[in-house]
């Protein structure tokens, strides 16, 4: 692995590393020195083209946890506003020698472009790209579910269900899945773990092209909720800023959404006992999820927020701590 | 790993510590520890993954036998050193293994770090920073089956099992029941080991 673009590139064993080293990090954040020595000198630059609060301070957050230096590049206020090209910036980011580049772009496929352009030797870590991909917020929602669904309620000794995959649960993933690069991310992640994944949203918020990614499709929450018993249920922001037009342009009225797809404490009675409620965050309170739903003891919306430090610190040390040369002059200890 | 003549019963290379060996020197060690510590009480074992981890457990076993305050199940722990390594920028990505110290913590206990082969000491030197952030221990000693020399930092074993002056192109492997199926040192790499050199009954140096 030398960047992290998609999920759908990750095979199973190097998604099972992922959430195994996650896994350790996880472990190292409950010491009191939670910071480790390992990315010493390393500099990490958060390219963000668009606006981003936790997924920013996540990557700082475990970039810092590590050791490396964070430089935190945001498009408003800086060059960009003047109209530096991404090629620029990335040759100014080159220059600047850069160790990994984590990027959030409006632009699905600008992580690609720029790991593979040849504008710099960095690691690229895709923060989330259009509505194409966010591969570390997947990560963190399959490190969670595995947390909670292999490793607790295993009651073995291994409290994070590490070396396990996710064979034979069941994921409802709910909302606006047209705009959700969250949805495609963990569509493919979940597949590839042994997941079974039911899409749930309303007609017009479904991509065309659905019929082909691998997982089921619904327009009926309370008949998935009840009938299909899934383990998880994901809740889907709906993003409002990405519906041009308003809201209106893809369902008649915000309280209508509510009625048909937002996650309250009747739908949480449909759940199994172990179900756990996802949120990638931030939520919008009484439009996909009620209060109710959101402060229940089934959320893990607050537990995902730390998990994603523990995952971006894996995704870190596996595409940082060694340098391409490593592969070849093997030096022994 | 070369081929090349062994003693019998070793895949390559010769074995210098059998198993009876093996069990001496850890008995050995054990009552070092109890002596140097004036008993067990505060003593912690933390093996350095992978077999460091298995004589820390069997050393325990030992500990307990000699001074029943020693709770193997209590006392015992491993430490992961991989993200204080100073090479990890010249060799793969090593997976990061687990850490699990024992319940009451290391805080004023006297911790024994328990590894296979002590060689340039860089693991030993990556085991104190981690043991540093982890917290501040009344002492640490140093408990290792084989002292095979070429130190590269000023670090110096509490308890050796066996000191082994090699060269550095040879290599030295603990094998262990609990992960090898068998106990034994293995020492390889030497001259008469060297593939197409090495005809049964040419001396080892």
């Amino acid at each position: 692995m030398k960047h992290l673009l998609s999920t759908a590139d990750l095979s199973k064993d190097d998604a099972l590393l992922l959430l195994d080293t996650s896994a350790q990090m996880a472990a190292t954040q409950s010491r009191e020195i939670k910071k480790l020595p390992t990315l010493r000198g390393r500099t990490v630059v958060n390219l963000f083209y668009e606006d981003s609060t936790r997924t920013r301070i996540s990557f700082e957050t475990a970039a810092k946890r590590l050791s490396a230096d964070v430089i935190n590049f945001s498009a408003k206020g800086s060059s960009v506003s003047k109209g530096e090209s991404l090629k620029d910036t990335a040759l100014t980011l080159h220059a600047m020698g850069a160790d990994a580049v984590v990027v959030r772009h409006w632009a699905s496929g600008a992580p690609a472009q720029l790991a593979h352009a040849g504008w710099l030797d960095a690691a690229v870590l895709n923060a989330g790209d259009g509505t194409h991909m966010h591969p570390t917020q997947a990560l963190l929602d399959a490190f969670t579910i595995r947390r909670h669904l292999v490793g607790l309620r295993g009651g073995g000794a291994d409290r994070d269900g590490v070396g396990s995959d996710l064979a034979g649960l069941k994921v409802a993933i709910v909302g606006d899945v047209l705009h959700s690069r969250v949805a495609r991310a963990n569509v493919r992640l979940l597949h590839t773990l042994g997941a079974q994944v039911t899409l749930v949203s309303p007609p017009t918020l479904l991509p065309v092209g659905v019929e082909a990614w691998p997982c089921r499709t619904s327009y009926d929450l309370d008949a998935t909720l009840a009938d299909w018993q899934p383990d998880a249920v994901m809740m889907l922001r709906v993003q409002r800023e990405r519906m041009s037009g308003g809201s209106g342009a893809f369902f008649p009225s915000p309280l209508e959404y509510t009625r048909y797809f937002g996650l309250d404490g009747r739908r949480l009675a449909l759940l199994p006992e172990h179900a756990i409620v996802l949120h990638p965050g931030p939520m919008n309170r009484g439009l996909e999820i009620s209060a109710e739903a959101a402060d229940s003891d089934r959320a893990v919306i607050v537990e995902q927020v730390a998990n994603g430090v523990a995952v971006r610190m894996a995704a870190l040390y596996l595409l940082l701590a060694h340098t391409e040369a490593a592969h070849t002059e093997g030096t022994s200890l | 790993m070369s081929t090349g003549t062994g003693m019998p019963g070793t895949p390559e290379g010769t074995t210098v510590l059998g198993a009876s060996d093996v069990a001496r020197a850890l008995t050995r060690i054990a009552h070092e520890i109890v002596e140097r510590a004036k008993g067990a009480q505060d003593v912690v074992l933390l093996g350095i993954p992978t077999r460091g981890v298995t004589l820390a457990v069997r050393l325990a076993e030992r500990l307990a036998a000699i001074d029943p305050a020693f709770d193997p199940a209590r006392d015992v722990g491993e430490l992961d050193v991989t993200m204080y390594r100073d090479d990890l920028r010249r060799q793969p990505t090593r997976a990061v293994g687990v850490t699990r110290l024992p319940e009451a913590g290391i805080e004023g206990k006297t911790v024994v770090l328990v590894d296979d082969v002590l060689y340039s000491g860089r693991t030993i030197r990556a085991a104190l920073d981690a043991i540093g952030d982890l917290g501040r221990p009344r002492a640490v000693r140093l408990a290792a089956l084989v002292d095979r020399g070429h130190r590269e930092l000023p670090i110096r074993p509490d308890f050796v099992g066996k000191n082994l002056p090699t060269a550095t192109s040879e290599s030295v492997r603990v094998r262990l029941a609990e992960v090898d199926g068998e106990d034994a040192v293995v020492i390889s790499g030497r001259a008469a080991d060297a593939p197409g050199a090495a005809e049964r009954g040419e001396a080892t140096r």
